[in-house]
């Protein structure tokens, strides 16, 4: 029978069946962090059960770490209760045994960031993370997915997790980007017609020439939004671009068991007549660089379109969410985007931290400089993307332009360091969500890609980058 | 894990769409490193002032609707992040059961491993509850799980789904994890077959 390249990982890793349909999904990878593992170990250690499969778990620090050098490393986190998170973690991987990227690695950075930059993503493979953005890994034909802390005791212990299948989706991106239009324009544009639950149910197959043209990074930044859309998961077919980026990196296959796995690989597509639950078209030669007006990701529109009236949606929820989202962001129905001015400028996090993601930034501020009431920084997504990024330069071209260089670390895309906006600051962000409050209680959101964001703080308010 | 038991009382009306885990529990709480005590936070930024005192507006601030252990919420609850610090916040208000026309797949799951009752039911049957919920202590309801069925305060059944597994588990407390490590050999095969199949990884 036909098959979705969902379908296929998914029978790959059925360890047991039970006669309700009930399955245990075999995990191959599992990533920690410091903020949803710290239940999971203590129950392990009250219940005197051990980790499985520990060489299978990659631990890191990376939401609460300060962006600031860490002279002193971690017992210098001014902040008492992240301090106390993150050498809970030191103790915890000690303790059951599991790899750990200390907070002066070279490898430390962002979890989804680090994974593929090591070769630990691998496609054909189901891969967990106490995180929601888990997602981003499919951008290699890997299942992954965010699962709760429980859900991370349950692997740790078993190395499997309870799961019934989800529903096939696909979303189609026909023909090619046009100049200045990314990755990010792309999975947003995605959550402006399917809406924030739309995916909800639903693997999320990424298909068509568009993504097909999209880099590695390109298309991590793609899925990486796949939850945003309600989708757990968000896959990309692997093919000679995945295995490019993977050659060579630390813990991919060498020599040949390299050639075995690409061999496996190549099987990793959505069958010709495979059937979907549910398929969505969309023209990419349409799409224009886009941006958040509201408090949803859903709340997105093209640059060249303006903030909408509740009575625009016919839906009488959507119309209270909309009139709320007006307040909290402080805006007028009816106004352009392009005139909402911005304070602050963020550019990094698990969607846009990635080194083609800084060049992108890189090229829209060489020689020019942040507006004077914009405050900006850059966060790299991981200590070698940060590496070659200076490598390149890029940090001398943030730096004349008036952008902080920052240490790496889920900074504020989330906002549990000290990197927060204060109430009522407005910020262009690449990041992934502009929930009320998530960068600082009472703090303004608007999620764009990095040349836009680039662009935003050069001009000083929202901008389209085509016009730069 | 505590077994669920049927829930009868009050439920509070949350009619917004959209009310995602940040708003559940903010940011500034998850460093927690336990599970308990995160009640007092839940909804912290629509539930205080910025000076730490009530809002009034906020429906579990208002008489009647404080100790209620029913939600009865807009489309597309608990979207956002997989933190599940959010069922806890909740479960540790008080909340055993929330209704609406959906959840977030991650929350909805996090939801079943705390003893909390996730209802989906079609638009319709929330406007009802929804009514009902407004009208407070005058038209409590009953939520069965045994039977799948909430009982309205004017003699309305409504009947929901639920996964049958998932069902078991809450009516009996279960440990998930005791459960999978009886299927212990399986997991043992699986490994040996996948070993040979793909080495690599």
């Amino acid at each position: 029978m036909a098959k979705t390249l969902y379908d296929k990982i998914w029978d790959a890793h059925i360890a047991h069946e039970a006669d309700d349909g009930t399955c245990l999904l075999y995990i191959d990878r599992h990533m920690v962090h410091e903020v949803t593992s710290p239940q999971a170990f203590e129950g392990l250690r009250n219940s005197g059960r051990k980790v499985r499969a520990p060489e299978k778990v990659l631990a890191v620090a990376d939401h609460n770490v300060p962006t600031s050098p860490m002279i002193g490393g971690v017992a210098a986190i001014k902040n008492n209760e992240s301090r106390i998170q993150v050498q809970a973690l030191e103790k915890n991987v000690k303790e059951f045994g599991i790899e750990y990227f200390d907070t002066n690695d070279i490898r430390r950075g962002v979890v989804h960031i680090i994974g593929p930059e090591q070769g630990f993503t691998l496609p054909g493979m189901t891969i967990v993370c106490g995180d929601s953005h888990t997602a981003t890994h499919g951008a290699f034909g890997a299942l992954a997915h965010g699962i709760g802390t429980s859900e991370v005791e349950h692997v740790l212990a078993t190395q499997t997790l309870i799961q019934s299948k989800s529903k096939n989706m696909r979303v189609t991106i026909n023909g090619s980007l046009p100049n200045g239009v990314t990755a990010k324009d792309i999975t947003m544009a995605i959550i402006g017609k399917t809406g924030t639950a739309g995916g909800t149910g639903y693997v999320l197959e990424y298909a068509g020439q568009a993504i097909r043209e999209l880099s590695m990074e390109g298309r991590m930044t793609v899925c990486n939004m796949a939850i945003e859309g309600g989708a757990r998961a968000g896959l990309i077919a692997p093919d000679e671009t995945t295995f490019a980026y993977l050659k060579g990196k630390p813990r991919a296959p060498k020599g040949e068991m390299w050639d075995q796995a690409v061999e496996n690989w190549k099987t990793l597509f959505t069958d010709d007549d495979a059937k979907f639950d549910l398929e969505i078209e969309m023209d990419a030669t349409e799409l224009i660089p886009n941006a958040t007006w509201g408090t949803s990701p859903q709340d997105v529109l093209p640059i060249d379109g303006t903030v909408p009236f509740p009575t625009d949606f016919e839906d009488e929820g959507r119309q209270q969410a909309t009139q709320r989202a007006l307040d909290y962001m402080g805006l007028e129905a009816g106004m352009k985007l392009t005139d909402i001015k911005i304070d602050r400028v963020f550019v990094g996090s698990c969607t846009n931290g990635r080194i083609e993601d800084l060049r992108a930034a890189a090229a829209i501020l060489k020689g020019r400089k942040v507006a004077d009431t914009v405050d900006a920084m850059v966060v790299p997504g991981s200590g070698l993307v940060k590496m070659l990024a200076e490598e390149e330069g890029l940090d001398i071209i943030f730096k004349d332009a008036g952008f902080d260089w920052r240490e790496p670390g889920c900074s504020m895309c989330l906002a549990m360091n000290d990197d927060q906006l204060k109430p009522g600051e407005r910020c262009a962000s690449t990041s992934n969500r502009n929930f009320e409050g998530r960068q600082g209680f009472k703090g303004r959101t608007h999620l764009v890609s990095p040349a836009m964001a680039a662009a935003a703080a050069i001009k000083g308010h929202l901008t389209d980058v085509r016009d730069i | 894990m505590d077994k669920f038991e049927t829930v009868e009382g009050v439920a509070a009306p949350m009619p917004l769409i959209n009310i995602d885990t940040d708003m559940i529990i903010p940011k500034q709480f998850l460093k927690t490193i336990k599970r308990s005590g995160l009640g007092v936070h839940a909804f912290a930024e629509m539930r205080y002032h910025e000076d730490g005192t009530e809002n009034p507006d906020f429906i579990l601030n208002q008489a009647g609707y404080r100790n209620t252990k029913i939600i009865v919420a807009g489309d597309n609850f608990g979207c956002g992040s997989s933190r599940e610090h959010a069922p806890w916040a909740i479960g540790d208000l008080g909340i055993k059961v929330i209704i609406s026309t959906s959840f977030a797949d991650i929350f909805y799951g996090n939801c079943f491993k705390n003893g909390i009752l996730p209802i989906k039911l079609p638009q319709d049957k929330i406007d009802l509850l929804m009514d009902d919920a407004r009208r407070g202590a005058n038209a409590t309801m009953t939520v069965d799980l045994v039977n799948q069925e909430i009982k309205g305060p004017d003699g309305g059944v409504i009947k929901f789904e639920i996964d049958a597994f998932k069902k078991h588990c809450l009516l009996e407390g279960l440990d998930d994890i005791g459960l999978t490590m009886e299927k212990e050999k399986s997991i043992d095969n699986f490994e040996q077959k996948m070993a040979e199949a793909t080495p690599w990884i």
